[in-house]
């Protein structure tokens, strides 16, 4: 799965496209391994911005779930912006709005990071 | 072939209270305010019609016990869940004093599949032939461990029908009266069992109390190979999927989302929610049944999951 990312301030923006199901958790899950070892160092945040996902299964929030609890671990979060109506409607029906950190759109998730990041991404 | 369940409630019992009849009814009074009703017909047709089934109904209250009527004689049941006694009356009622022969067949022997079968009328009948099947080394010993001292005041050795246990493998397909049984390891504290039942071109699934690990494909696929096609799916919907891989990790349920997954990926026809949470109310199973329905909805591919929620006294013919 193409992980584009973009950091803003003090936090990494990352953009997952496609489909996030039992065929490509694992990929992405490599994919994320040394975007969050980046930010669990530096002590920042990663945003997801999912305005490219079409599709997630419960593996894939499954995978989602786990490496917000990894941030979590290491004084990291992971945030998750932008979603698509499909997805939103399944992270509801799945009740993962209540596991992960939602925010209707990614400037909200920079936002609640930080007064910085919100400025770093209205300038772009 | 007819499936009816006599019990659909996980882990305990439970009953309405005086607490949850009032809110019921004052909803559906609040829901017919402005209404006229001349008769009780025409009051009962409305409440049918405009009000939802949490209001109208409960999911009921006994543990699990599922009978698949065949149209064989002798009779077919997952389970001796509390609805077991209810089960037992209608055998009872049914044979009219004729011998009857049951065949049982236990996912497990936790607490909440076995407590029904002290208070199951047929077994206390002597003439009338008992069969119960299972893959666990101890079935027996855990029926008549529950029957001993200080638990329960009649022993196993005095009920009157004629007993015996069947040792079931699993994947190992098995014929009983004119269906087939395939059993298959779940995972489960202890292990359990679902199984696949099969007569006259229909076919059921039984999988209760059953965890999913979403990251074990091959487990996914067994599970796939397991409800492939089948007619109706009777599936452990216990919790919402972020309960069941965060908090309720290891306790050994699954979800509604993971079985409208299982299923579509399956292409099986029916799934009915089962093994409800005991601490959710109906409208929370109500609320479940929408979510799992609308997510098939979402992600339908090529052919529709009717997607249902057991409730005691459903009855579904295929």
């Amino acid at each position: 799965m193409p992980l584009s990312h973009r950091d803003y301030g003090s936090a990494r923006v990352l953009a997952p496209r496609g489909r996030l199901d039992h065929a490509t958790c694992e990929a992405f899950q490599a994919d994320l391994a040394p975007h969050l070892d980046a930010c669990t160092q530096e002590g920042s945040a990663l945003v997801l911005d999912l305005s490219g996902l079409e599709y997630v299964s419960s593996a894939g929030l499954r995978c989602l779930m786990i490496a917000a609890k990894q941030a979590g671990s290491r004084k990291g979060r992971i945030l998750v912006a932008s979603m698509q109506p499909v997805v939103a409607e399944i992270v509801q029906i799945s009740r993962f709005n209540l596991v992960l950190e939602v925010f209707r759109t990614t400037r909200e998730a920079l936002a609640s990071v930080s007064p910085q990041a919100t400025e770093a991404f209205d300038r772009n | 072939m007819r499936v009816r369940f006599w019990g659909t409630r996980g882990s305990l019992p439970v009953g309405l209270t005086a607490a949850d009849i009032r809110d019921k009814l004052a909803r559906a009074l609040l829901a017919a305010s402005g209404q006229r009703f001349d008769s009780y017909g025409e009051a009962h047709a409305f409440a049918l019609r405009a009000l939802p089934f949490s209001l109208t109904h409960t999911f009921g209250g006994h543990t699990s016990c599922v009978e698949l009527e065949t149209g064989h004689d002798e009779y077919f049941v997952c389970d001796m869940g509390s609805g077991a006694r209810a089960f037992g009356a209608h055998v009872l009622a049914r044979q009219a004093g004729r011998p009857a022969t049951v065949n049982v067949f236990m996912s497990h022997m936790h607490w909440d599949h076995i407590m029904g079968f002290p208070f199951f009328g047929p077994a206390y009948v002597p003439r009338n032939r008992i069969r119960i099947h299972g893959c666990h080394e101890l079935l027996e010993r855990a029926f008549r461990l529950q029957q001993s001292a200080p638990c329960f005041p009649v022993a196993f050795e005095q009920l009157g029908a004629g007993i015996e246990f069947v040792a079931l493998k699993p994947d190992q397909p098995f014929e009983v009266s004119g269906l087939k049984v395939t059993p298959q390891l779940q995972r489960h504290s202890g292990d359990s069992y679902g199984y696949r039942f099969e007569t006259a071109g229909r076919s059921v699934v039984y999988s209760t109390d059953s965890e999913h690990k979403l990251e074990d494909r091959s487990e996914t696929e067994r599970f796939v190979s397991l409800f492939r096609g089948a007619d109706l799916v009777i599936f452990d919907a216990m919790y919402s999927l972020a309960e069941a891989i965060s908090v309720k990790a290891d306790w050994g349920h699954s979800s509604n989302v993971v079985g409208v997954e299982l299923c579509q990926m399956a292409q099986a026809k029916h799934l009915v929610l089962f093994h409800h949470e005991p601490a959710n109310n109906d409208a929370a199973i109500e609320t479940a049944l929408k979510d799992a329905r609308r997510l098939e909805e979402l992600t339908r591919g090529a052919q529709a999951l009717r997607v249902s929620a057991a409730y005691d006294g459903l009855e579904i013919d295929l």
